[in-house]
């Protein structure tokens, strides 16, 4: 158990794999067309969707520019009800501290609730080494971890697998982790639900560690909020006496207040469901009820240097809700493994290299390439982040990193151009070569129009025209055609 | 407890703790972008349905959730009909009377599984989106008694039902944990069909009391 991100390559390469994969194509294009097709249908309810987008978007915009006063705040409230505030610079601490919580009690296993935060700090493998098995209690998680597998998507991780698939693992490896799925099981949906609930159950009525994230830390009130559908999560955060939660810095809101935004952005963009089935909130321990030792790890993990970037920082806003995978046609495509990361798709296109920092990973740096600039993904987003726009700022940045070395051949072809166009005598040298040239190629083709096109070119400019035809240079061009006809007034049409 | 982990903590912090690290590290990245922003509100101003409590219950069946309303006086005889012949808990101060009902006194979490059905009672409704919101308080039950048992009977007055989510976040006590309910479990993870039933209680039945 316990495969990861770690190694993937860049996003063409992972893409061309996936890309010929069919039965994921098909999975992918089914579940992504039911999704937004519900998601438009629970928007196209409410009168106040875009004044709720540009609060939600505002509200995080005051928590991120004041983000050190906000995250004193929650610290000293969640203190205050009770809760013990741990701080965590990166993946490393913050799995120690979740792992020596653990030994602290005597467990060898802890329930999870599905969280993307733990996923990124790769908490199970983590605790692994130290001997402790992290069981993920969401059903798409399960059939992630008991398949061995990776996360695809956001919302749904294992949207990449069909009911036959989940089937088969059920059948092939509930058993090595606890009960067995039933004998008789089908690939009806709501068996292997079924099987997942019985699987689980008594793993939740045993545990006494429970690890959870939290979709809102509210610092006025030191809440912690935990968005869900199965009741997995309320399970978690419930039954164990000991809690243990790990939150991204960037997951403050300022009041409980806020949250009348967000519960309604949240639930409709990301399900497209007026509201989800469950949501908990806690405010610290309440006694005889629920756990009585609770831990909130705080992690940065390059969020503050995201924080930093002054286009990227927007990315900081984003509350998980798999609305901008859903519309992407690059998504819809590839699916979420080609993006190499536990958050793929537009929003993984930006969070990666902001979080990571661009120009030492081949991978990361390949990200914000991964997409057309259609721009749908911002048309979605409930919290308005400029996708595109972050992604062509990330784009330049790639470029800065990686200056220096052998110039790439696109590189010189800019320089050169850049030379020609400075002087009107080079181009109009250039242009009279182009003239001379068209006579020594072949390949010519009609383009749309009528106009005369290059199909092939030869040499490196051969990969241009591998992809695109090349309208054919006009014999004369319009500058030497000016002075010899005096701007058309005699013999214009004769060469 | 909380000295232990004190101690413990900083037996094995690096000298540079963590805290400082990312107070300094967040402050640094806000130099120049410090400032205040506000949120527009005016979505709190939505014009409400004339009928909150017909909507109410349209909403709630949408999820595929039973819906009953009735008078003051009919709500024990609804309940002696919907628990008969199970095996029924209920939290202290509920207000009806359950017959045959177990009290939460003391019931592990064991004791919880071995019971079929639970009844408690609300602290808001919310119309537009079919939400009973719990915050656990009397008559509601602590978290584990709504959760653990396959079938939750719950008691909404009619005058509990508010408008929308804005309304209903403004009357909530965050001190309290709240449990918000739309709808029995659902999972949407295998190619998103949507089915009813995993952890939670897997039959969500809603006794509207008419004022």
């Amino acid at each position: 158990m316990g495969s990861t991100f770690v190694g993937m390559p860049a996003f063409p390469e992972a893409a061309r794999t996936q890309l010929a994969n069919a039965q994921l194509r098909t999975n992918l294009a089914h579940a992504t067309a039911t999704i937004r097709a519900k998601r438009g249908a629970a928007v196209g309810e409410l009168d106040t969707w875009e004044e709720l987008r540009r609060a939600g978007a505002a509200i995080k915009d005051q928590v991120l520019r004041n983000l050190d006063t906000y995250l004193l705040q929650l610290e000293e409230t969640l203190t205050a009800n009770g809760v013990i505030v741990h701080w965590a610079a990166d993946a490393a601490e913050a799995c120690t501290i979740v792992a020596e919580i653990a030994k602290a009690h005597n467990v060898n296993e802890v329930v999870k609730v599905k969280s993307m935060v733990t996923q990124e700090i790769g908490l199970n493998e983590a605790l692994a080494e130290d001997g402790i098995t992290a069981w993920e209690t969401d059903l798409a998680e399960l059939i992630v971890q008991l398949g061995d597998d990776l996360p695809s998507h956001i919302l749904v991780p294992a949207i990449h697998r069909n009911r036959s698939e989940i089937r088969e693992i059920f059948v092939e490896r509930m058993a090595a982790a606890g009960r067995p799925a039933p004998a008789d099981l089908t690939d009806d949906p709501g068996m292997l639900a079924e099987a997942a609930r019985l699987h689980l159950r008594e793993k939740f009525l045993r545990a006494t560690v429970a690890v959870s994230g939290a979709n809102f830390a509210i610092a006025d009130s030191g809440t912690l909020v935990v968005v869900e559908s199965e009741g997995n999560g309320r399970m978690c955060l419930t039954l164990p006496s000991v809690l243990v939660s790990v939150v991204g810095i960037e997951k403050v809101v300022p009041s409980w207040a806020d949250l009348d935004v967000f519960l309604q952005l949240l639930p409709r963009s990301s399900t497209g469901e007026r509201m989800n089935p469950y949501t908990s909130t806690w405010s610290g321990v309440t006694p005889g009820d629920g756990p009585q030792e609770m831990h909130v790890v705080l992690l940065d993990n390059g969020r503050s240097r995201a924080l930093g970037d002054e286009v990227g920082r927007q990315a900081l806003r984003c509350i998980r809700c798999s609305a901008c995978l859903n519309v992407c046609p690059v998504y819809e495509r590839t699916g979420g493994h080609a993006y190499g990361s536990v958050y793929p798709g537009p929003i993984g296109a930006i969070l990666n290299p902001l979080l990571r920092g661009v120009g030492d990973d081949e991978q990361v740096d390949s990200l914000p390439y991964a997409s057309s600039l259609c721009g749908a993904c911002y048309e979605v987003c409930p919290v308005l982040i400029d996708i595109p726009s972050v992604l062509v700022d990330l784009r330049a940045k790639v470029v800065d990193a990686r200056r220096g070395g052998v110039p790439k051949a696109e590189a010189i072809a800019m320089k050169v151009a850049a030379w020609t166009l400075r002087k009107a005598g080079r181009l109009g040298a250039a242009e009279r070569a182009a003239g001379l040239a068209r006579r020594l190629l072949r390949h010519q083709t009609a383009l749309p129009g009528g106009r005369a096109g290059i199909t092939s070119l030869p040499g490196p400019g051969g990969s241009w025209t591998a992809a695109r035809d090349l309208p054919t240079p006009p014999e004369e061009p319009f500058r030497a055609w000016w002075r010899r006809t005096s701007g058309g007034k005699k013999g214009a049409d004769q060469l | 407890m909380v000295a232990a982990y004190i101690g413990w903590k900083e037996g094995r912090r690096p000298a540079v703790n963590a805290r400082d690290q990312v107070i300094d590290n967040v402050r640094r990245a806000i130099v120049t972008a410090r400032s205040t922003v506000e949120a527009p509100r005016g979505y709190r101003a939505a014009p409400a349905s004339s009928d909150l409590v017909g909507l109410f219950v349209e909403r709630v069946a949408d999820y595929h959730a039973s819906v009953v309303r009735c008078g003051h006086d009919e709500v024990g005889n609804h309940l002696a009909r919907l628990v008969a012949g199970h095996r029924v808990v209920v939290p202290d101060g509920f207000g009806w009377l359950v017959p045959g009902a177990v009290p939460d006194r003391g019931l592990s979490h064991a004791d919880l599984e071995t019971v079929e059905m639970v009844v408690t009672s609300a602290t808001v409704g919310i119309a537009t989106t079919g939400t009973i919101v719990l915050d656990h308080g009397r008559g509601q039950g602590r978290r584990a008694l709504s959760l653990v048992p396959d079938v939750h009977i719950c008691v909404v007055r009619s005058d509990q039902v508010v408008a929308d989510v804005p309304d209903a976040v403004a009357l909530l006590n965050p001190a309290r944990p709240q449990t918000w309910i739309s709808g029995p479990s659902a999972t949407s993870d295998i190619e998103l069909e949507r089915v009813e039933g995993v952890h939670g209680p897997r039959t969500l039945q809603v006794l509207i009391i008419d004022l």
